[in-house]
């Protein structure tokens, strides 16, 4: 390639370099995307070549079906859970943040069970939480509280959602303590040093100068806890398939659902589609919140 | 330092929340732990002690009822080859993005921004029939191809590590005549090692936990994977809590030695990962 000028020379890197990844983003997102909407208008059922136009009738019956669209209902556990997860990892990181002693060892444990895989989280759950021989059910018994200690977690319609979103805060709240940990050390000693210096007390440099410094990072993760909350899928599935009496369906579940199990791909589409929208008005307030749209790219 | 941990009181009260954290942390593992190596009759309460924790009757029937050995090749398999496309695919497209000039180069960015807000289990009901037009259906690339062409987070991580290489190194080398290509692979590529160091770490973790694109597209049971046989044998051996504490530690403990060892890196490939945002 060396004899050959630089402008040609960026255009053939230009064409070998982006062709693929171009190539797969249109078949793997662009294209679907675009499909899912002109599908969302028809009565597909994922075989027939050409299916039927029936216009809004599945964006009606998304929104009017109270099966399908008050699902949503089932998913506010999970956003309720992920606040306190945050509030909690914020908790945390601070005190790991401070001068104590085996802070490392602390974090390293409770940074583990992200690193644990998900399905087998969730089956290791499906022990804690079993009705008759779950260790959660046993552990109350034995330390006397014998009236909670018969409680089907998963078995029950209130607490199914409250009890898996909780498996995800098992999870997820280390993870969410080491980033707002790198916040927290990102922020400048000789601020902390600067405010000693003026008398401020422990409690005045948390609330003064710790917590203003972690705004954006938490807004991030609001939102990310938010959008999360709304595509909530694998817990669901794994564990109670939806039960009992669908109790813990997600909206997602439904459109998986609604297209693998009862091959009504039009309705999923059209199901998948409101779920985008939903996600892309929440990231747009996010962008909004935190200002950092156009700098991004 | 001015005042003693002793006498401190809001000391003691972090040491008893983290302790109370830590027993929330370890008590589910620590059943299965315990579990995992207990026979049938050895009676019904969870936190006892096996009578031998040289029992591995369990491990033994649930290696060979779902061929795990088997899975854990497959994951591996679809790892590393979906983690070099990754790289190779990443580093190309930020090193395009990131140092050449082109008309339309907003647009691919805008492109790329769009992947990165539609959640890719939502359009699978329209991705199921390219897969199954592209022939790869019930096949181990079918994940790996998702895993390279449907997530794009790896152009984020590139891009922002790219921008901190500084220019003047692509200018001198260009000073020297070296290529366009001998830039990207001998400067660019190498330098741009934490990130995929980075890249690694996020992308292993999420593909070993990946349920669904692997139950959907790879049903044939040889095509298993770690998160889809012990999501099969669950379901068939209900309440074996036997056996599925021992499949459930066979799967946590690689991860869990690997963290162990690279948890440095594991700590900063995720604090980087996030800060992206």
């Amino acid at each position: 390639m060396n004899g050959l000028s630089y402008q040609t020379q960026k255009r053939i890197i230009l064409l070998c370099f982006m062709s693929v990844p171009l190539a797969l983003l249109a078949l793997f997102t662009f294209y679907p995307a675009v499909k899912l909407v002109w599908m969302s208008f028809t009565d597909w059922d994922g075989l027939e070549a050409n299916p039927t136009w029936i216009g809004f009738a599945n964006f009606v019956e998304v929104f009017t079906n109270r099966d399908l669209f008050g699902v949503f209902l089932n998913q506010i556990p999970y956003a309720v859970v992920g606040i306190a997860q945050n509030a909690i990892a914020i908790v945390f990181a601070v005190i790991l943040n401070s001068k104590l002693r085996g802070r490392n060892g602390f974090r390293v444990l409770m940074f583990l069970p992200f690193i644990m895989n998900a399905v087998a989280v969730a089956f290791m759950f499906q022990y804690v939480f079993d009705t008759t021989n779950g260790s959660l059910n046993i552990l109350l018994g034995a330390i006397g509280l014998d009236g909670l200690a018969r409680t089907s977690w998963l078995g029950n319609t209130s607490l199914v959602n409250f009890s898996l979103a909780s498996i995800s805060m098992w999870r997820f709240l280390g993870y969410n303590m080491v980033i707002y940990l790198g916040a927290l050390q990102s922020i400048p000693a000789d601020m902390y040093e600067a405010a000693e210096i003026d008398g401020a007390g422990r409690w005045q440099k948390l609330a003064r100068l710790t917590l203003p410094n972690l705004t954006k990072i938490i807004q991030l993760n609001m939102f990310l806890t938010l959008s999360g909350a709304l595509a909530v899928f694998d817990l669901p599935f794994v564990l109670t398939k939806g039960g009992p009496a669908g109790a813990s369906e997600t909206f997602l579940f439904k459109t998986i659902n609604t297209a693998f199990q009862f091959n009504n791909f039009g309705l999923a589409s059209a199901m998948s589609v409101v779920l985008l929208l939903i996600v892309v008005v929440v990231l747009s307030l996010q962008n909004l919140v935190i200002g950092r749209g156009g700098k991004d790219a | 330092m001015s005042r003693s941990v002793r006498r401190d009181p809001v000391q003691w009260l972090k040491y008893v929340v983290l302790l109370f954290a830590s027993f929330i942390v370890l008590f589910p593992p620590y059943v299965v732990v315990v579990n995992a190596f207990k026979r049938g009759d050895e009676g019904n309460d969870p936190f006892a002690l096996p009578r031998s924790f040289l029992n591995f009757d369990n491990f033994h029937v649930v290696v060979e009822r779902t061929h795990l050995w088997h899975s854990f090749g497959n994951t591996v398999y679809i790892v590393a080859l979906s983690l070099v496309g990754n790289v190779v695919l990443g580093t190309m497209m930020a090193y395009c993005l990131g140092r050449l000039e082109f008309k339309g180069k907003k647009l691919v960015l805008g492109a790329f921004l769009f992947a990165t807000i539609v959640p890719t289990i939502t359009t699978q009901v329209v991705v199921f029939s390219v897969i199954k037009w592209m022939g790869l259906y019930n096949s181990l690339y079918a994940p790996v191809i998702l895993f390279i062409g449907a997530d794009v987070i790896q152009i984020y991580i590139y891009l922002q590590f790219i921008r901190n290489i500084p220019y003047e190194l692509d200018e001198s080398a260009m000073m020297d005549g070296a290529s366009l290509w001998r830039i990207y692979r001998s400067i660019i590529f190498p330098l741009l090692g934490p990130a995929t160091a980075t890249l690694v770490i996020l992308k292993t973790i999420n593909i070993y936990n990946e349920l669904y694109i692997p139950f959907l597209y790879m049903p044939k049971s040889e095509l298993a994977v770690v998160s889809t046989s012990i999501m099969r044998f669950a379901s068939n051996n209900q309440a074996e809590w036997g056996y599925i504490c021992a499949i459930i530690l066979l799967i946590m403990i690689p991860t869990v030695v690997l963290y162990l060892f690279l948890q440095r890196f594991i700590f900063s490939g995720v604090t980087n990962g996030a800060v992206k945002g």
